[in-house]
Parts: structure tokens; sequence; C-alpha cells
């Protein structure tokens, strides 16, 4: 196909492609060597590629490839290996006794390491990475508890939740009603001088008086006579410092006139129940547990 | 070999050449797209996935209008670091009924496709209005004012309509009942019984942001309380090979 042309170039003319435009003409220069190996190792590659990989539809299906790769197999075979090094530790942190965890220390590592991973992924949202808490939601630190602070208690909630809309079997702490309903302002303004006598804050003599009568007729069926809170139903100490949503007056007025009624997710079936222990370890570990 | 030239042909008419193109377009078309109709794997059937609900599908359009998805991504990959973080891997299943879909590719805030019963009520509207006062380390911006936009769902039959253009099988009583049900479910005392058997027994039916009326705030949490929480992973597990 090649045919000589004006400009020869003697021995290494590569000749023409026979195209001419207006007597320009196409050389037919070879392409560069490494270039056209290139593109014959690419094809090459692809060729393996699709053998190896999963690759051609067919009308039953597309080939699966010699390697039976999916990305899905190798979750799961990632998975695998990982569970093959931590069940044997799993299964005995899920057989053990949440009590006697703190006698094998090897257990206890493991699940102290385990809990504060699990806890740096999904508590500290709300109980902050430190577990000090944000109002309304509670210091874990401390050793004052909404529910209870015994590694039991705190299992519990873990993995029910409180007043989780989804789990039935939640703890039913009852909400604090909206008080604004059903007493008057003074009432409350009263009751809430009462509440910060109990708390040794400065408060009103003549209103707190006439607040402990509110208090006795309306609050202590969950606060107690005493106002020290009964953890059975989720209702807090109002004689301490410490307070979930803020124990100034206008808080108190804002609590008692709207009410609380705060919620902790459920984690039955978002985390297994090896991690629940663990973390229940963990932040019963904190300092706080009983 | 004499067939090669006579490209010559072809490289001179440009309506043959249009022609051939457009046939060897057409074949290549055709092997890549046709099998996704047939082949079993990319039309994996999952028990559960159902049509947002209206006030889900108004949360949704805000959070599309918000750019949520600028930030944040709908779609856990099958890798166990992400699976141990956020929950089972997405399936396509799950994000049949999104027009468009939201899976994402920029992750500077977390994934979000299982968000839905991590978090209280409560906490995603503080968390909303001051992303700051529960996590202090976010960036993320404030989104308040959504509680401020009160909203009636005037126009969510009509988006419904349009869903159901593009493949979303709303059925005409959903449609009928979209005001009601939009209604119905941020409102605890309200009679839910229609919503719960157009949509099913799992639908979260509370006042979301725990204020009177609806506002914006209620549909995104609304929609947010249900990211991923359609399949139950309990009883459904997905073939490892697909």
């Amino acid at each position: 196909m090649t045919t000589p042309h004006p400009q020869s170039h003697g021995k290494n003319d590569p000749g023409t492609t026979g195209h001419s435009w207006d007597g320009i003409e196409e050389l037919n220069n070879p392409l560069p060597k490494w270039w056209l190996y290139t593109f014959y190792a690419c094809i090459l590659f692809a060729l393996v590629y699709t053998i190896l990989y999963p690759a051609w539809p067919l009308p039953g299906g597309e080939t699966a490839g010699v390697l039976h790769y999916s990305t899905r197999g190798a979750e799961a075979a990632e998975v695998k290996a990982w569970d093959k090094q931590l069940a044997p530790l799993q299964k005995k942190l899920d057989a053990t006794k949440l009590t006697e965890v703190k006698n094998d220390p090897a257990l206890m590592q493991y699940a102290n390491s385990a809990g504060a991973a699990v806890f740096r992924t999904n508590c500290m949202q709300c109980h902050g990475a430190g577990a000090a808490g944000n109002k309304g939601y509670p210091n874990l630190l401390d050793d004052d508890w909404l529910h209870g602070g015994t590694i039991d208690a705190i299992y519990t909630t873990i993995l029910h939740g409180v007043r989780s809309p989804t789990d039935p079997d939640t703890r039913a702490a009852p909400a604090m009603p909206a008080w604004g309903e059903s007493l008057k302002p003074v009432e409350i303004a009263d009751v809430v001088q009462y509440v910060l006598k109990i708390s040794n804050q400065k408060f009103d003599a003549a209103q707190a008086t006439a607040g402990a009568k509110v208090f006795a007729d309306n609050c202590v069926a969950c606060h107690g006579d005493n106002g020290k809170g009964n953890q059975a139903m989720g209702a807090p100490n109002l004689t301490d410092a410490i307070w979930l949503y803020g124990g100034d007056q206008a808080t108190l007025t804002q609590t008692i006139t709207n009410g609380r009624a705060g919620v902790m997710p459920s984690w039955s079936g978002k985390l297994s129940e090896a991690d629940i222990r663990a973390v229940s370890l963990y932040v019963h570990g904190l300092g706080g547990g009983q | 070999m004499a067939f090669l030239d006579k490209h010559k042909k072809i490289e001179t008419n440009a309506s043959l050449l249009l022609i051939l193109s457009f046939l060897v377009v057409t074949i290549g078309g055709l092997v890549e797209i046709v099998p996704l109709f047939y082949l079993q794997n990319t039309i994996e059937k999952v028990q559960g996935v159902r049509p947002y609900t209206p006030l889900e599908l108004a949360g949704r359009m805000i959070y599309m209008r918000e750019g949520c998805f600028y930030c944040h991504s709908q779609m856990i990959r099958p890798m166990r670091d992400e699976v141990e973080r956020y929950g089972h891997y997405s399936l396509a299943a799950e994000s049949m009924y999104d027009h468009p879909f939201q899976w994402g590719s920029e992750r500077q805030g977390p994934d979000l496709a299982r968000v839905g019963g991590r978090y209280s009520d409560h906490w995603h509207v503080d968390h909303l209005t001051n992303p700051q006062s529960v996590v202090p380390e976010s960036i993320m911006p404030k989104f308040g004012f959504l509680s401020q936009n009160m909203i009636d769902g005037k126009y969510i039959a009509d988006l419904m309509r349009t869903n159901k253009e593009v493949g979303v099988p709303y059925t005409a009583d959903e449609i009928n009942n979209a005001v009601a049900d939009f209604k119905a479910q941020d409102d605890p005392n309200a009679d839910s019984a229609g919503l719960l058997k157009r949509y099913g027994k799992k639908v979260n039916v509370r006042n979301f942001d725990g204020k009177p009326g609806i506002s914006e705030m209620d549909a995104l949490i609304a929609y947010l309380q249900v990211l991923g929480t359609m399949v139950d992973f309990s009883t459904f597990t997905p073939d490892a090979t697909r």
C-alpha cells in the first residue's frame, strides 16, 4: 500500500498511506514500539482480568470469575478473620457475669479497649467525648445515677435505652409531666423555691413553705418524700448539686412548667452483645460505677 | 484484507459514518445496559423497604435543599471498618425509592445511611439547632431556622405524584390521604391508624421536635429517624457472593 513520495528519505523512507489531500501526503510511520507493546499488554490484561473477576454478562447471569471475588465476600472474609482473633474473648465476655469480669485482667483489658472504641463511635455524640455529658444528656463520670449505677443497671440501660420509642423492653421511666397544664404559675413559683431550698441554694422562705405543700401533693410520688429521687422511676435526686438540665430558678421553672422526658436510644440489635457488655464495663469503670 | 480497504468509502461519506458510528455505540450500550435488567444480583429482593411517608418525603426534600449530601454520604460500603462504625453495609434496595439517591461521595460529616434510631429526637433538635452544643468538635453549620419554618403539606400530594411518575409505587389511597398522613405522623394524639395501615406498623409517630405545629425540623427529623431502619437484619442475610 505504501507508495513513494517526492521528498524521499532514502533507505528509511516509511512510504505513505496513499492518502493525499491537495498534494499533502500522509506518511506511514510505524507506531512507537513501546506504545504498541503497552497497548497489546493492556488488551492481554483486560482479557486475563475478565477471566479472574466477575465480568461477562450471559443470559443466565454473569461469569463469576476464577477467583470468585465479590466486595461482600471480601468484607465477610475480613470480618471472619477478625472474629477468629476476637471470638474467644467475645464469647468469654458474653458468658462471664458482668460483676465478675474484673477478676480476669485480660478480659477486663479487652472490655475496656473495646468499650472505649464503642463509646467513641456511638455514645460521645450525646454524652461527650470525655463522658462528662451535656445539658439533657447525663454525665457518666459522677456517682449520681438516674437509673442505677451498678454494672447490671448500666447494661440494661444501654441494651434497651430509656423511653426508647422502638424497644418494648425499654426502661419505662414515666415522663416528667408538664405541670404548667395543671398547676397555677404561683404554685410553680412556690415549688421552685422549695426545690431551691432542699438543694441548698438561695431561696425565699415564705414561698418555700407554700411550695412544700405543692411538692407533697404532686412531686413525692416520683421524687420521694425528701426529694431524694427514685431510680426505679428514673426520678432524679433534687437535693444534690448535680442537675441534668440545670438547677437555677429559671431552668427549674421551665422544667416544671413544660416537663422533661429525655430519651436514650435502645442499642439492642444495633450493637453486638459483646460490644454492649464491653461498653457497659467501660462506662462503669469511668469513675461513678457502683 | 480487502474489507479494511473500504474504510475510505466510510471516511468520505458523512452520513454513512454517522449511521455506522451510531450502530457501534448502540451495540456497546446494549451490552452494558441490558444485563442490568435481567441479572438477578442487581435487583436483590429485600423485605421491609417501603416508600417514604409524606412527612419523611418532605424531610428528604429539606435534606436535599440544605445540601446535607455535600458533607454526608448515605452509603455504607462493604468494608469491615465501615460496617463496624455505621452498621450493616447499604443494600441497593434500601435506596430504591430515592429519586435521586443520596449516596454522595463526600464525608466531611459521618455517613447517615443508618442514623435512624441512633439518637433521640431531642438530640437531633439540639444538634441541628447548634451542633457544637453537643459535639464541640463538630464543624457542622447551624440549622436552627428550620424550627421557625412551619409547613402544611399543601404540595405533598403533588410531590408523591411526581415520585410515582418515576417509579415509586404510591397508591391512590396514599396520595389521597397525603395531607392527613402528613399531619398524623407528627401528632401522637392524632388518629394514625390509616397512616400505619398504609405505611406499616413500624412508622415513627410522635411529635419529633417536641414543639406545637409541624415545622421543617419535624419533617427532617422524621426523615433522619427512618434512615436505614426499614430492613430487619436479624431476619435478612444478604447473599455474600453478590
